[in-house]
């Protein structure tokens, strides 16, 4: 576990007054709040170290604990000892939650926001952010991200996720694609008072270990013919995601000539029954080795040409 | 309309403490949709994370209503950019 510097952090020097604190917390806080940030993780981490740190030092208590054993954390609780002692001697009560020092910003982000670090020093009982302060009515969002194969996602699956310990089941439609979020309604934290649950957004991230490449609903795929069927046409046969197709090739197909199979592409996303197509490209092989016949042959063919 | 779908803007106005004048310049700057039926004000549970991005940029950022619509529309911009960026990596494995 590492120091964490929360003045530099806050990009203050030692010397900072509470309302420096205040005017930088503000001005990090408006640059990588999350909700100016969407799907931006290094934002919402930055601003996480933004609270935390404006959490510490913008509290006289704890900023002075801070400056104290910063650095020598592993010390704070020999602190907290001596300082409880301390207040006993003097016969004072301290109520609980006693920490209430500077403004607090929620983002839209998980409640476990703070470092490790923190928590060592300040321990739990020192977040004074939280659902008792922020108002919510919907239960929180939850995000989790899936990883399936190109050949999984072509047919509809269920799937069982487990998300805090509960399990989930849900049906993926075939065709989802690579970066999608589907919203599952209901599957979030708990509601407020009566309030819905939130939702649970799962990003797919689907993973090509086919030969096919994918662009939405149309696959595309190169295939090698010999330079003989090419030439002389023939019958070749070509794996797709329904099983082996015969293709017919024309005579004289050049190389890179694309051709389209109707349906026989990727499923439509939520559209059941209807598939984009398969975009074959032939990439002609030409003979290497040639022996001496062939060459004559070939020397032929060339004179009949020029 | 299923109505259990709706949260009254009274309540809102409760829970979040806010003014009524408040959720209704969302509404007129076309931040928030509002139904009404029976005179009585409704806001959809779908658009209640809209509401709290907005309630969260107003009182703790302290930005104001001209502030939030240009964000707002930046933000629809920011998204259609980032579907647009990952359509066009999608669209880039066909060449690698």
């Amino acid at each position: 576990m590492e120091f964490i510097d929360y003045y530099k952090v806050l990009e203050l020097d030692k010397s900072a007054s509470t309302a420096d604190i205040k005017k930088a917390y503000r001005k990090l806080a408006r640059k990588y709040h999350p909700d100016l940030n969407p799907n931006d993780k290094s934002a919402q981490a930055r601003f996480q170290q933004i609270n935390e740190a404006n959490e510490v030092l913008s509290d006289p208590e704890k900023r002075k604990k801070y400056d104290q054993y910063g650095k020598d954390w592993q010390h704070a609780d020999q602190f907290e000892q001596a300082k409880q002692q301390q207040g006993q001697q003097r016969g004072q009560q301290r109520g609980g939650g006693g920490f209430g020092g500077g403004q607090q910003y929620s983002g839209n982000f998980d409640d476990d926001t703070f470092s490790e670090f923190f928590e060592q020093m300040f321990g739990g009982g020192a977040r004074t952010r939280g659902a008792g302060r922020r108002p919510q009515y919907k239960g929180q969002d939850f995000n989790a991200e899936l990883q399936l194969n190109l050949r999984d996602v072509y047919t509809s699956q269920k799937q069982t996720l487990t998300i805090n310990g509960k399990n989930i089941r849900l049906t993926i439609p075939a065709g989802v694609e690579n970066g999608q979020t589907i919203r599952i309604k209901g599957h979030g934290g708990p509601g407020i008072q009566g309030g819905p649950k939130g939702d649970l957004l799962i990003t797919f991230k689907i993973l090509n270990n086919t030969d096919f490449k994918r662009e939405k609903e149309n696959l595309y795929k190169t295939v090698e013919v010999d330079f003989y069927t090419a030439i002389l046409g023939g019958e070749i046969t070509v794996d797709t995601f329904k099983g082996k197709v015969k293709l017919q090739v024309k005579p004289e197909t050049q190389p890179g000539t694309q051709i389209k199979l109707k349906g026989k592409g990727f499923p439509k996303y939520k559209k059941e029954g209807q598939f984009g197509d398969l975009y074959i490209t032939y990439q002609i092989k030409m003979p290497t080795n040639l022996g001496e016949k062939e060459k004559e042959l070939f020397r032929e063919l060339q004179k009949l040409r020029s | 309309m299923n109505l259990d779908d709706l949260i009254a803007t009274e309540e809102l106005c409760i829970r979040y403490k806010v003014e009524h004048s408040f959720i209704r310049s969302l509404f007129e700057s076309g931040l928030i949709e509002i139904v009404t039926i029976e005179q009585q004000e409704y806001v959809h549970f779908d658009m209640v994370s809209e509401f709290e991005k907005m309630h969260r940029l107003h009182y703790e950022l302290d930005i104001n209503l001209e502030g939030l619509e240009a964000i707002k529309h930046l933000l629809e911009q920011l998204k259609k950019l980032q579907t647009e960026n990952l359509q066009l990596r999608n669209r880039l494995n066909l060449y690698e």
